[in-house]
């Protein structure tokens, strides 16, 4: 008997398994040439087939050499279960199918390098939001609005504002005048599309979210606006009407903000705003990571890199304070504006964020003008495996507290406050939002489901999840020329403009029945929740 | 849905006047509160109308209470009104055992204190004595303001009034402004505070609705000053905005309706003032109210203004004879004290719209 080599990696000891029925193969070979991991490959067997012809059984053994697909035993290539294969097979005969005794986890730390991977925890996916209902109905004494009908004012701040007496207003003739400028302060629809750059998405994925960013706002009067990402964008952008719908990141890294900061002169329009990154909630404590493998000429060109890993520093170098941050950061970025532009900061959430928020409200020179909060759920293009499903901290309890820390102080609204991390993870964004906004949050950030809206299949279940591979099958995620044309931009941009419609829709169909015709930031009356401990943590009604 | 109403008159009425303006409304509450507060008064109190008079519902302890504390502190009673109720098991209400209306002089080192102090010292003092009569479950303290009267009571307007003698117009109880308020108490148990009007230094507000931001109001009035206390109603919320706005901001009247119902932003941005209301919008926004409101509201000056909801889903109409100028949440109250004006005249307030009425009898309003 042959020995068993027991150590080798068998298809058997991969998270997917190829699942292709001879049958309906036809050999066409559509199934190899789509599979971006090379997970599958043609190959030839030995086959024994017995057969009988006649009218009476004659069986007679004939031994061929067949072709077939057959899936590749190796780690590097394992099947992601993204599925492209079974989209572009025409006859049903190829899938991927989970396999539940997979041993992935323990082989894939060859080489004694961290798993690396994009997409969302897989670990933590019970979600206070859902276990939250909007319970506060209105119907006879205060009767419900028209969700139809009625106007809404679906606005929400982003940049500083000022106490109600600090305001520099004065009376003349029984009219109020200001008399000095105030920090500048942007009315946006309270969604914002999350910073993710170009390096991390394709320039058709970034482009895709642009376009529907400029359709929403110049066909639909929907205000929306688009965080850059760090990296920063086409000097074509910058120069162009279209800036004022986006909002420049600077990350750690500054990558791309030479471009930028050349570009000022020459920039018709203000950006929507100034986002500081300081850290993500998907992997809190770790700076960006742009893979050498998605460092593309044109990725090379906006940061003015060369092609490398382009790791960002966990933290922008040389603060070493939030007092020194405020003075030194968020000074340069109102500066470089000429303080026209609202500038705010994107923490991931962590058991200090109330400290960092307070200390910001607190500032003497009221310069912060929206501190984002970035929970565990928040997705991301390359982080390590360790980091994205073991680290990190829920968002809705941390906006809560954050909310509630300000109103202790009577300056809540005076620093917006913005959440993301699993905003519409389960597909239903308006939902989300809503509640979060109702927790205290002025509106929401998001990500993932917008590149889950240009046809991302990543889930939070394992599936795909090769954004830092730069070989996305569906061209979101990679810089490969070949892969980027399967992204139809206008078609992805459709996508995204019809979901934030009927996610506009869904927020009025929201806010008519507790009646209320402008965002109801604070009003956690509206909400109850069938958990006990839910209601404690979030000062909300339990209800049974 | 609570019934409001105010009455302004060139002479002083009695105020079964106003009970009359309230009365034909009555099937729309539930006599789980009947208040009135009166402000430029005759008769028994005529001659102090510039020394505080003190207005509470308690019981005896309580009564004993509040003038140690009134003595501990160099306040001198100068005048006492005290209503004895007639003593009748049919009539429905819940009557504590002492009404006290009751003048002070100011202790002697406030005598030449500025008005501003003074008013300090009066919300001190009456934020002073809810504690003590709380802490103790001993009594309420409504009101202590010059020439201001606070009636509270559970029950019946009716039998309220023929408990009070209020049907029996004997000159003692005279004023020139009543805000009055029938309550339909929905939302809590019956308490006896949170029958409106409410009052603080020198303002008075009743409304009719729901405010359905009454928290994040709530919440953010709680840190802004020490009066702004109880939130026993969501109608609290008004009058502190209205305190804060006129008495603490010192802004004009007209901002008022500009920061409960902000105008939309994109009307904001074809405004001349568009900069200033926007300004206004976001740093005030905690205290816009949604829901469907009227609101009533009586100034120290004893300019009386109404204005709604930015929806206008609750009523209200003004109108008058020239001697004597009603609000009320129904026409047919007016029609019960005013008879003989000219109905063409009466007003009623759109949803962006105030209405003044000053002591000549003005009526001025205008669009927020």
């Amino acid at each position: 008997m042959e020995t068993i080599k027991t150590q080798d990696v068998t298809v058997n000891d991969l998270p997917w398994k190829i699942e292709c029925k001879p049958d309906r193969c036809t050999m066409c070979g559509s199934c190899v040439a789509a599979c971006t991991f090379q997970a599958i490959m043609p190959a030839v067997e030995r086959r024994s087939i017995t057969v009988s012809t006649g009218h009476r059984p004659e069986p007679s053994q004939k031994h061929s050499a067949v072709l077939m697909i057959k899936q590749r035993n190796s780690i590097e290539n394992a099947c992601t279960g993204c599925g492209m294969c079974e989209k572009i097979c025409p006859n049903q005969a190829i899938k991927p199918v989970r396999n539940p005794d997979s041993r992935f986890s323990l082989l894939a730390r060859k080489g004694g390098s961290p798993i690396k991977r994009g997409g969302r925890t897989s670990l933590n996916s019970g979600r206070t939001l859902d276990n939250i209902i909007v319970g506060r109905i209105s119907q006879m004494t205060d009767p419900a609005l028209d969700s139809e009908r009625h106007t809404f004012d679906i606005l929400a701040p982003f940049g500083r504002v000022l106490m109600p007496h600090e305001l520099p207003l004065s009376a003349v003739n029984g009219t109020l005048n200001l008399t000095a400028k105030l920090p500048p302060v942007n009315w946006i629809y309270p969604i914002i599309f999350s910073d993710m750059s170009i390096g991390a998405l394709s320039t058709r994925a970034w482009e895709a979210v642009a376009l529907a960013t400029a359709y929403l706002n110049e066909k639909h009067n929907m205000p929306v606006r688009m965080s850059s990402g760090e990296g920063g964008m086409p000097v074509k952008l910058l120069e162009s009407e279209q800036l004022k719908y986006m909002i420049l990141q600077i990350a750690s890294g500054h990558f791309g903000w030479n471009r930028i900061v050349k570009a000022i002169p020459k920039m018709k329009v203000d950006p929507a705003g100034v986002l500081i990154k300081i850290g993500q909630g998907a992997k809190p404590g770790d700076g960006g990571l742009l893979p050498a493998a998605k460092v593309a000429d044109h990725v090379q060109a906006i940061r003015g890199v060369p092609k490398a890993d382009l790791m960002s520093p966990p933290n922008h170098q040389g603060l070493y304070s939030i007092e020194e941050s405020v003075q030194k950061m968020f000074l340069s970025m109102n500066a470089a504006f000429k303080f026209r532009v609202p500038v705010a900061i994107k923490c991931a959430a962590s058991a200090t964020s109330v400290s960092v928020y307070n200390n910001l409200l607190r500032d003497p020179y009221r310069i912060c003008g929206g501190f984002f909060l970035d929970g565990i759920q928040g997705g991301t293009g390359a982080a390590n495996e360790i980091s994205l499903d073991h680290t990190g901290h829920p968002v809705v309890s941390k906006t809560r507290e954050c909310y509630l820390s300000a109103v202790k102080q009577g300056r809540q609204g005076q620093i917006p406050l913005w959440a993301g991390g699993g905003i519409g993870l389960t597909g239903n964004a308006a939902a989300d939002a809503f509640k979060v906004i109702c927790l205290g949050a002025n509106g929401v950030f998001l990500g993932k489901i917008l590149i889950q809206l240009l046809g991302c299949v990543g889930n939070e279940h394992g599936r795909c999840n090769a954004c830092n591979t730069g070989k996305c099958p569906a061209g979101i995620c990679t810089q490969d020329p070949r892969l980027v044309e399967r992204l139809d931009i206008d078609k992805g941009a459709q996508n995204i403009v019809e979901y934030m419609l009927a996610l506009d829709s869904e927020l009025r169909k929201l806010m008519a029945p507790i009646g209320n015709s402008s965002l109801p930031v604070g009003r956690s009356d509206a909400l109850v929740t069938t958990d006990q401990a839910i209601a404690e943590k979030l000062a909300i009604q339990y209800v049974c | 849905m609570c019934r409001i109403g105010a009455i302004k008159s060139k002479e002083f009425f009695h105020p079964s006047a106003a009970l009359h303006l309230m009365l034909p409304q009555q099937e729309g509450h539930d006599n789980s509160g009947f208040a009135m507060v009166m402000q430029d008064m005759a008769g028994v109190f005529s001659k102090y109308k510039d020394k505080p008079l003190l207005s509470l519902a308690c019981t005896q302890k309580g009564a004993k209470l509040v003038e140690d504390y009134m003595e501990a502190n160099d306040f001198r009673q100068l005048a006492e009104w005290i209503p004895r109720g007639v003593k009748n098991v049919k009539l429905d209400i819940k009557a504590m055992p002492y009404y006290i209306f009751r003048n002070y002089d100011y202790p002697e080192y406030y005598r030449d204190a500025s008005e501003e102090a003074k008013g300090e010292l009066l919300l001190d003092t009456r934020l002073a004595l809810r504690e003590l009569l709380e802490k103790q479950e001993q009594g309420y303290v409504y009101s202590f303001w010059p020439d201001v009267l606070t009636l509270k009571e559970i029950g019946d307007p009716w039998d309220i009034a023929t408990y009070f003698k209020l049907w029996d117009n004997n000159g003692d109880l005279m004023a020139k402004n009543v805000v009055v308020q029938c309550r339909q108490n929905t939302n809590y148990d019956i308490v006896r505070y949170a029958a409106h009007p409410f009052f603080l230094q020198g303002y008075t507000l009743c409304a009719n609705g729901e405010n359905t931001f009454y928290t994040k109001n709530k919440e953010y009035q709680k840190s802004l000053h020490r009066g702004y206390i109880g939130f026993e109603s969501d109608s609290q919320n008004f009058l502190y905005t209205l305190h804060y706005v006129l008495q603490e901001l010192k802004w004009p009247i007209k901002y008022y309706k500009h920061v409960i119902t902000p105008l939309p932003f994109n009307e904001l941005s074809l405004r001349s003032d568009g900069a200033e209301l926007r300004a206004i919008r976001q740093s005030l926004g905690s205290l816009e109210i949604n829901g469907p409101n009227t609101v009533i509201g009586m100034l120290p000056n004893g300019n009386i203004i109404t204005c709604c909801d930015s929806k206008k889903l609750r009523p209200v109409v003004v109108g008058g004879d020239g001697t004597m100028v009603a609000i009320a949440s129904e026409v047919c109250g007016l029609n019960a004290i005013l008879p003989h004006r000219n109905q063409e005249q009466d007003v009623y307030p759109n949803e962006r719209e105030v209405v003044i009425i000053n002591d000549a009898l003005e009526v001025e309003r205008w669009k927020q």
